[in-house]
């Protein structure tokens, strides 16, 4: 027990936190905050240039390392730029603690200037959030949001801190990190569940793994539980988005990412299958397409850390609440006992079954000598890192998507995408944060220009700290999702989808102190990816792609996961009417 | 899709009585689309500060499950129950009805009052107002009795529930 200043007490609770690096802007409410981070040394401070861009490098220093970012913002404005970062971080359960100014006390509520209801405008998209009004429960709830941020699912947690809070005395408590008086999520799987799924995995014909962010955010043991269990029993693997390289990506055993620009063979196995095994996924509209015709015929089992996740939107056969990597321990020591007299050969058929869909080629595009096709782009920049340590982050569209089929993953934490709020512009300062964290890995943004844009104040963050990120564009000139779902869906009116005046990204990244490189043809990629690589600085690639590619496979909205259209010479599935409604 | 079954529920949250705990489970209910009839809300224990809000939904067996998960992840919830599923409950409704009228009618609504045994709270020569509590079928029974008598309004407490027997809610 010791007596400080509230400022201190912030300070001195992320200390004891583990936090090393919060990233933040200044104002009029965080001036005392700011003056304490002045006085010490025990945390870097990263200066952003838009709180946006605080908050999307702390999901990507969160995400790339498994630890909780931390931001720090000022009331109003700051809070309310700070508020998509937040709405991101929730839908994709990453663990963050924002610290926002508030106005004093006794001024809130009077429109006071830069204040904002910042608890109010923040419960529907953190996963808890405080406000501060006695000094005294300063340390505890810095110390419980840390504590709620990781624990269970993931997510971001606001605290709101007034002006005259900050500057009052109070009473440090150190943490007590172990439990918390209502929040207490389960970690162990119920054993009766874990032996009705190991049943029904050990007698399985057409089994398949569906495996989502919940692994990734379990931890790297969940992975290998994972690779134990997919070795133990033969069967196939696909991911989610959020869960690229929750299994080794490059393996025999992983059909891809499924769901609407998923792989052909992933779609089909889940589509076909008689046993489905999700672990740490939510069962997303994006991968079960029309809910009606979403895997009919199998037995489902889900683990999942949030009780709210299971049967929300498909009803399964044995739910197991619990930390996926805890579930999966339990199941493959059930199954070590049982698989001993199984017979290796019961899943050939199904294999024979996977490997028709597989060789169907469904990434297969037209090939060109005369513009980049951006999925040879992505082709060739794999080539060049795959053997890399390298961390990669996306903004959100087609090259999103390209992204997620074309480079694979071996290990955990390595991938950085907006996968359910979809929000253009994280991609940047998520590489800002990843490379902070990681400062001598090497960080991509694959991009597309649109997105970029977004958030491109944020270079001057990254020439600032000197992160030798590298953004590779795939400019198209086109939003190109956008401009995909015109063209298949409304008749090809492209409505705004065309960005008119686009910068000269190679004079961008001069004028901010970066390095700009451009590609136009085919011939040129290469020579130009292999310069981007060898520059410890940060670069931007201009890569001038088809403006007119579009991404597939695809299941139009509406339709079923099974009904993929595999190219515009394709038949268009049945469904796509009511599917103009959907997102 | 085939049209599930909606049915009526009647879950009771304990939650920590803290600033904005309120606005936290009502934003839940209006931010999924969940349905609220009834929502009352009190502290039930003044030394652990713990209220308890009592609320009357309907939905589909899918779409209950979901709100009960959702409401149990909340942070400053202790418990959520469903006294539709946890065997028998008692559901009482307070209100007061506030009827005016004089001769024959005035006689007859204190007539009426009397066989549903609420009580009279306030009089003056040309009014009355009646304190009442039942389930809620009862309290509309007795203000449809009372609308052609002088009914002038009504103020109603919401739903609170409780299990029946030995264990808690």
């Amino acid at each position: 027990m010791q007596r400080m200043i509230g400022t201190q007490i912030i300070l001195q609770a992320l200390v004891d936190q583990g936090v090393e690096v919060i990233f933040g802007y200044p104002g009029g409410a965080v001036l005392p905050i700011y003056d304490e981070i002045f006085k010490q040394n025990r945390l870097r401070h990263i200066l952003v240039r838009q709180e946006a861009g605080a908050v999307h490098a702390a999901e990507g220093y969160a995400r790339s390392t498994g630890r909780v970012g931390t931001v720090l913002v000022t009331s109003g404005p700051g809070a309310t730029n700070a508020v998509t970062g937040l709405a991101d971080a929730f839908m994709d359960s990453t663990p963050l603690v924002c610290l926002t100014g508030q106005v004093a006390t006794h001024m809130i509520g009077n429109d006071a200037f830069q204040e904002a209801d910042t608890v109010g405008i923040t419960r529907p998209c953190t996963k808890h959030n405080y406000l501060v009004k006695d000094v005294d429960d300063l340390a505890r709830v810095m110390h419980e949001a840390f504590f709620v941020a990781r624990s269970g699912r993931p997510g971001p947690v606001v605290v709101d801190l007034p002006k005259d809070i900050q500057l009052a005395e109070g009473t440090y408590t150190p943490s007590d990190n172990s439990t918390h008086r209502t929040y207490c999520p389960r970690v162990e799987g119920d054993s009766v569940q874990v032996e009705r799924a190991v049943d029904l995995i050990s007698n399985a014909s057409r089994p398949i793994i569906y495996a989502g962010g919940g692994v990734v955010n379990s931890g790297p043991r969940a992975s290998e539980l994972l690779v134990e269990l997919v070795n133990m029993t033969g069967y196939p693997v696909t991911t989610t988005v959020m869960g690229l390289g929750s299994y080794p990506g490059t393996d025999a055993k992983c059909l891809g990412m499924l769901g609407m620009h998923g792989t052909y063979e992933a779609n089909l196995a889940m589509a076909h299958c008689d046993v489905m095994v999700a672990v740490g996924a939510r069962f997303d509209d994006r991968v079960t397409g029309r809910l009606d015709a979403f895997s009919k015929g199998s037995k489902k089992i889900h683990i999942d850390i949030d009780p709210s996740s299971i049967n929300k939107n498909v009803p399964v056969d044995v739910p197991i609440i619990g930390d996926v990597g805890n579930v999966l321990g339990q199941i493959n020591t059930l199954l070590k006992q049982r698989l001993s007299n199984s017979d290796p050969r019961k899943l050939d058929q199904w294999w024979e079954r996977i490997e028709e869909w597989r060789s169907r080629n469904c990434l297969a595009y037209q090939k060109s000598d005369s513009v980049i096709k951006p999925q040879f782009a992505l082709e060739r920049l794999y080539q060049h890192i795959k053997d890399l340590d390298v961390y990669i982050t996306t903004e959100v569209g087609q090259h999103q998507m390209w992204a997620a089929q074309f480079l694979k993953f071996d290990a955990p934490n390595r991938w950085m995408t907006s996968g359910g709020l979809g929000t253009m512009g994280y991609g940047l300062p998520a590489a800002m944060g990843a490379q902070i964290a990681h400062p001598s890995s090497l960080v991509i943004d694959v991009a597309g220009e649109a997105s970029v844009l977004m958030n491109i104040q944020e270079l001057s963050t990254i020439v600032q700290y000197r992160l030798p990120v590298k953004v590779f564009i795939l400019n198209n000139e086109y939003m190109g999702m956008v401009r995909q779902w015109q063209e298949i869906l409304h008749g090809g009116r492209y409505a705004e989808s065309y960005v008119d005046a686009l910068p000269d990204f190679v004079k961008l990244a001069e004028s901010f102190g970066a390095v700009g490189l451009r590609a136009e043809k085919p011939a040129e990629v290469d020579a130009v990816i292999e310069e981007m690589l060898n520059l410890d600085r940060p670069v931007i690639v201009d890569c001038r792609v088809d403006k007119k590619e579009n991404c597939f496979p695809m299941i139009p909205s509406g339709a079923a996961h099974y009904d993929m259209i595999l190219g515009l010479d394709d038949e268009s599935p049945e469904g796509t009417d009511q599917g103009l409604a959907l997102v | 899709m085939e049209e599930e079954k909606k049915h009526r529920h009647t879950i009771s949250v304990l939650v920590d009585n803290e600033a904005g705990v309120l606005a936290r489970v009502i934003g839940l209910f209006a931010g999924r689309g969940y349905n609220i009839e009834s929502l009352t809300v009190a502290e039930v224990d003044e030394i652990e500060h713990l209220s308890r809000i009592t609320i009357v939904t309907s939905g589909t067996p899918m779409v209950v499950e979901q709100i009960k998960a959702q409401l149990d992840r909340l942070v400053p919830v202790h418990a959520v129950g469903d006294l539709n599923m946890s065997g028998p409950h008692i559901e009482r409704e307070l209100a007061l009805i506030k009827v005016s009228g004089s001769g024959d009618a005035r006689v007859e609504s204190l007539r009426i009052a009397d066989i549903f045994r609420a009580r009279v709270v306030d009089s003056t020569t040309k009014s009355f107002v009646f304190e009442m509590t039942g389930s809620a079928e009862k309290l509309n029974a007795f203000i449809a009795l009372m609308k052609p008598l002088g009914l002038v309004e009504v103020a109603r407490a919401g739903v609170v529930a409780i299990s029946r027997g030995v264990d808690s809610t």
